[in-house]
């Protein structure tokens, strides 16, 4: 479905190349300018139908009897955010893992028992941990996971900011105008 | 002393990424921490191996420490672990229960009776819907479950003598004391 009209791209390029005696200018000259917008178009066109795709595959995985398009939507965004404990790497929408199978419609049947997310996050943080989550919450053992990089840049920032002062200073004792900033 | 500072940095990333191979020598960072540990273990009612028509619960195993242990014919790390459950199973002085996990029973029965069974007893969790409650991704992993019904340690992963001796026994040792204060 979505190989064809990239075909005819490729095709529609090649045809364009085919005319290999035309001399560059002449060629750009010869598009037209419509059919860059045109060709805009088709591209946008075309990845919207990408992302149309993606969605059909993920729901191709298991078919949840889903009450309407709401809910599906609610469910994909909230099984991307958990982390499937097989293979670490992947989250609970894309995971084939049988554990993920069945994590996916454990959480299924606590949406249809109107729990909010926020609940079903917490229904599966306190059997897995917060490994859980692919975003780790803010709390003191995660501190220094989300402040840590911050901190070291403002250590590097100090860092620099001394080296630069030092040399500030040696050089106005040494003052030779000619070397400044030489080793910069 | 400033020419020696890349140096200096230097050394700090070598021990810096040294201490973090060795921290990986140490821990398996795929593990997940059980947020289970100290608190109650989920209820269940599961039928056993033997006779599906009995089940077994959480209440009806109150008053004794137990280890629980996840196991399956088609996981091949039980198939490691086996041999060190069929030595050491009958010394650790409390119930070795089987918890088999996404099985066919009849795989299961064979399974055992083929490499022997270690178990006082075992419980069937076919779907593992159960197995969610407790927190398992995979198999083997061994609950410590006390008297009281509280989870109090947890394996993941194959049981060796090692592991038996180091964190298992002690962990034992600790709820026998609690119970002769």
């Amino acid at each position: 479905m979505s190989t064809t009209p990239l075909r005819m791209i490729q095709g529609d390029v090649g045809g364009r190349e085919g005319g290999g005696n035309i001399p560059a200018g002449a060629r750009s000259a010869r598009v037209p300018a419509a059919g860059h917008w045109w060709r805009a178009l088709l591209s946008v066109g075309l990845v919207a139908l990408l992302a149309f795709v993606g969605t059909v595959h993920a729901q191709a995985i298991d078919p949840l009897p889903f009450e309407n398009h709401a809910q599906e939507v609610r469910f994909q965004h909230l099984t991307r955010q958990l982390r499937c404990l097989v293979c670490q790497n992947e989250n609970l929408a894309d995971s084939n893992a049988e554990l993920a199978r069945d994590l996916r419609l454990e959480v299924f049947k606590l949406m249809q028992q109107g729990r909010s997310d926020a609940q079903i996050k917490q229904y599966l943080v306190a059997r897995y941990s917060n490994f859980v989550l692919y975003d780790p919450p803010l709390q003191p053992g995660t501190w220094l996971l989300w402040f840590g990089p911050a901190l070291i840049l403002l250590a590097g920032a100090g860092v620099v900011l001394v080296a630069v002062r030092k040399r500030r200073r040696d050089e106005a004792i040494i003052d030779v105008p000619t070397e400044n900033g030489d080793e910069w | 002393m400033s020419r020696l500072l890349p140096f200096f940095g230097f050394l700090l990333l070598v021990t810096l990424f040294g201490f973090g191979i060795w921290w990986n020598t140490q821990h398996d960072p795929s593990e997940v921490p059980s947020p289970l540990i100290n608190q109650p273990a989920p209820s269940f009612v599961l039928p056993t191996l033997d006779d599906p028509t009995r089940t077994v619960s959480k209440a009806s195993l109150l008053g004794k420490p137990y280890l629980l242990n996840v196991f399956a014919s088609w996981c091949v790390a039980c198939g490691e672990e086996h041999p060190t459950l069929m030595a050491e199973g009958k010394q650790l002085g409390i119930p070795l229960i089987g918890y088999n996990y996404k099985d066919a029973p009849e795989d299961a029965k064979g399974w055992l009776g083929a490499h022997g069974n270690p178990y006082t007893m075992v419980i069937v969790d076919r779907p593992g819907r159960t197995a969610i409650d407790f927190g398992v991704y995979g198999a083997p992993e061994s609950f410590l479950v006390d008297a009281q019904g509280v989870i109090r340690y947890k394996h993941i992963g194959p049981f060796t003598p090692q592991i038996i001796a180091r964190e298992l026994k002690p962990a034992i040792a600790a709820l026998a004391h609690e119970a002769q204060p």
